[in-house]
């Protein structure tokens, strides 16, 4: 193996399989010191595994990791993190009830001279002057569960850092902060840049990579396919290289005409959320929402279809006044949601994809209370055929599904309630780049077909690409209604920004 | 693709997932059958028809209960009542079984109403509170007992009339009656998890209460239906056991519920909700029969009985464990 002093951490030739499916196939990566490099690819690439790998929770089958020049056996993650390999992972795994400092030091705790008796002074000192340190302004003795999803990435990464980490993995960072918690974030990834720490930097989100990645590194189908300065790479190749396809056009050409209004919101308010929403959508046309997180976009969407009751103000169904009580009712006026939550509101694990896709629309696939399995069956395939779901057959289990989709399968649910209007939340949240592709496609054809929809999201490129018109939240107030032709990233964003 | 030809087990056992192609419920049935093989090889009268019935007969009160709280398993729930329930129906229902006084259907209707109603009483309070099932039903538990008391002043109500003790004590074809009636509430209860909308919205509830929310689904209407269902199947229990012993015995049913846990659990029903069958439950049932059956013929005490039954109910749960792992 060549040994290089710039290199901090090499991988070579690192192979796993998984029950006869190799994850992994002949992977090399050579992070240099102080830069971030982008690990690339779509859902079922590999990455995890990657980098599960690396930080002690899996272990190859064959393959050779050197840190600083030294061949690692990595056995465990706390074997990794003493090598200085630490991950900031996707779902923050803290422990809630602990506090922000015990957080910080959990699993190698400052003592006294007395084995196993806790300094917790020392440790509170530590841990402050170590958040101080990065800038961030976090109470020490405040319960991990107290703080913000940005707070406790902060303690994530302290942790990291008093871990002396080389190498930091971030997968996913960004996912659940918003714009001025990403700016926080990405100051504190530059600082850390500064001290020599390399960074492996995993995201779906084009801008974030095009932002900060100095180098980047792509696989697809497990298999290595090519490490690349990131200023020689466009997105467009960027993408190609990923899905091994060409993809000329992310967002499909709108094709569809607005007709008659099917929604008609005025003056909606529901108090610490949102006031005085004004808004109509018509069929075959798609109304983005933008907003910063907390603005009040999933809470309005949540009212519309009847999971939070609205204080004051209407809401009108094909011109007719709706009091929408519950989600039942929704559906039953023709109202369709994809939560932003997929795991949380979207579907049950523990159902096939089959009864996933039905739940909404018993009803119409029973005989009086009777279910009837072959409509059932029918629907599910008619479904997977339509919605494109990769899937051993409507019997699997949805947990065993791609994040993707999983997504297409809570999609398919709400389209065969037959919704006039469906509100996606967040609709291609944590979903690689073919498959967004996918649901940008199938969201134009719906559009196409003449239903209204409503999209939510924090992607801006996504809000511009996907949107007709463009309405703009700032704490709960609408701040805009912005035509196609006028929206730009730069404008949506103003209009988002509190003054 | 595993597929299963197996009408039997659509019928009875259709989970709406996978799992009844997969060992978790392969696994009950083939250790139920090994000791029932091993009963029949070590002992003599394990497999007579004579014992057989008393096994069956023995086991279709707690299988009721365990039909009842397979559903609410399911749905996510608990239900601690369940003894106290067969205490307060048989007590009602013997109230009005006496000799010359009403037909035999009154009994067992107002014994069966009784349990609707500490079961709706159960829903409404899960429903309209928030305080978990398990608390509401540890209160209902001990309401219910003191109940049972109250209405029977504390004394055993006996002489009850010969059509009411016919149900848990008379014979039909040379087949106790507890048999056909167990037989006839686990069609139908099967039926209604797997072939009907109330029994898969129980799946979606307790896979995921808040897609389930989202998807339509009253929760609300269906918990209430559930623990209804459940307080009913109770009554019939109550009924058949204060039939079978002639006497509404006001501390009847002490600890039943923990049995019926335990064999919707032995069946592969998840504490935490989302999966269970019926016919897991039936077999969880008749194990615990079998096994305390074995051990009488075997003449080992019932000090050890009951050490041996924990260990398998421990062991069934471990077993399970290990398979999701494995997943």
């Amino acid at each position: 193996m060549t040994s290089n002093q710039d290199y901090i951490l090499q991988v070579r030739n690192l192979t796993k399989t998984f029950a006869g499916i190799k994850a992994l196939n002949d992977v090399q990566l050579d992070l240099r010191k102080g830069e971030v490099h982008a690990l690339m690819g779509e859902n079922g690439a590999g990455k995890s595994t990657f980098m599960k790998i690396l930080s002690g929770l899996e272990t190859p089958d064959s393959g050779e990791i050197s840190l600083s020049g030294t061949l690692l056996a990595n056995k465990t993650v706390r074997e990794a993190q003493r090598s200085g390999i630490s991950m900031i992972h996707q779902e923050i795994l803290a422990v809630p009830e602990l506090t922000v400092a015990q957080n910080i030091f959990l699993g190698r705790e400052l003592t006294h001279w007395l084995p196993g008796w806790l300094d917790n002074r020392s440790i509170n000192q530590q841990a402050e002057k170590l958040l101080n340190h990065m800038g961030a302004t976090i109470n020490v003795r405040a319960k991990m569960k107290n703080l913000s999803v940005a707070e406790q990435q902060m303690v994530e990464i302290a942790k990291a850092i008093s871990n002396n980490a080389q190498v930091l993995i971030m997968d996913e960072p960004t996912s659940a902060l918003s714009y001025k918690e990403v700016d926080v974030l990405f100051k504190l990834i530059d600082e850390l840049k500064q001290k020599g720490v390399a960074i492996i930097y995993i995201s779906h989100k084009m801008e974030e990579i095009r932002q900060l990645a100095d180098t980047i590194t792509v696989l697809r189908d497990g298999n290595y396919i090519g490490t690349y300065p990131a200023n020689e790479l466009d997105t467009h190749s960027l993408i190609n290289l990923m899905v091994g396809r060409e993809i000329n056009n992310l967002f499909p050409e709108a094709s569809s005409q607005a007709g008659r209004e099917v929604l008609r919101i005025e003056n909606l308010t529901r108090q610490d959320a949102f006031s005085n929403i004004s808004f109509t959508v018509h069929e075959g046309e798609i109304l983005g929402i933008g907003g910063l997180m907390g603005a009040g976009r999933t809470e309005l969407a949540r009212a519309i279809f009847g999971l939070d009751r609205p204080e004051s103000g209407e809401i009108y169904v094909k011109g007719q006044r709706i009091d929408i009580t519950s989600p039942q009712q929704a559906i039953r006026t023709g109202i369709g949601y994809v939560s932003d939550d997929r795991k949380g509101w979207g579907f049950i694990p523990e159902l096939s994809i089959k009864h996933n896709l039905t739940l909404a629309s018993l009803p119409a696939h029973a005989n009086g209370t009777f279910i009837d399995a072959k409509r059932e069956t029918e629907s599910a395939h008619k479904m997977i055929r339509e919605l494109r779901i990769k899937t051993a057959g409507p019997d699997q289990k949805i947990a065993q599904l791609s994040g993707g989709n999983q997504q297409k399968v809570v999609i398919g649910k709400v389209l065969l309630a037959s919704p006039s209007l469906i509100i996606l939340d967040e609709p291609t949240r944590g979903i690689d780049v073919g498959a967004k592709f996918e649901i940008y496609k199938l969201i134009r054809q719906l559009a196409a077909d003449g239903v209204a929809i409503i999209v939510i999201s924090s992607e801006l490129p996504e809000l511009i690409g996907l949107s007709d018109r463009i309405l703009v939240l700032e704490k709960g107030k609408q701040t805009a209604l912005l035509d196609k032709a006028e929206a730009s990233q730069e404008m949506i964003l103003r209009y988002a920004m509190p003054n | 693709m595993k597929n299963t030809s197996n009408t039997y087990v659509d019928l009875v056992g259709g989970s709406p997932n996978l799992r009844i192609k997969g060992l978790g419920q392969y696994g009950i049935f083939v250790a139920f059958a090994l000791i029932c093989l091993a009963l029949s090889l070590t002992t003599r009268n394990f497999l007579s028809w004579g014992n057989l019935m008393i096994v069956v007969t023995q086991v279709s009160i707690n299988a009721l209960l365990a039909f009842g709280v397979t559903f609410v398993i399911i749905t996510g729930g608990i239900d601690l009542s369940l003894g106290s329930m067969v205490a307060v129906t048989g007590v009602v229902a013997a109230s009005f079984a006496h000799p010359d006084t009403y037909p035999v259907a009154v009994p067992i209707g107002m014994g069966l109403l009784a349990g609707l109603a500490i079961g709706a009483f159960n829903g409404f309070v899960i429903t309209r509170s928030n305080v978990p099932p398990f608390i509401v039903t540890l209160g209902t538990m001990t309401i219910g007992r003191g109940l049972a008391l109250i209405l029977s002043k504390g004394r055993p109500i006996s002489n009850l009339s010969d059509s009411f003790n016919f149900i848990g004590g008379g014979q039909l074809f040379g087949v106790p009656m507890p048999i056909f009636i167990l037989i006839i509430l686990f069609v139908l209860c099967a039926i209604l998890l797997n072939k009907t909308i109330l029994g898969r919205y129980m799946y979606a509830i307790g896979g995921n209460e808040q897609a389930a929310r989202a998807s339509g689904i009253p929760l609300n209407k269906i918990k209430m239906v559930v623990y209804t269902l459940c307080g009913g199947l109770a009554g019939l229990a109550g009924i058949l056991l204060t039939s079978r012993i002639t006497t509404g015995q006001p501390n009847a049913g002490a600890g039943f519920e923990l049995d019926a846990i335990a064999a919707a659990i032995i069946g592969g029903t998840s504490t935490s909700g989302g999966t269970g069958t019926m016919a897991g439950a039936l077999i969880g049932a008749l194990l615990i029969g079998v096994i305390s059956n074995g051990l009488d013929l075997l003449n080992v005490t019932s000090y050890y009985q009951e050490v041996v039954m924990g260990i398998i109910i421990i062991g069934a749960v471990v077993l399970d464990s290990l398979q999701h792992k494995k997943k």
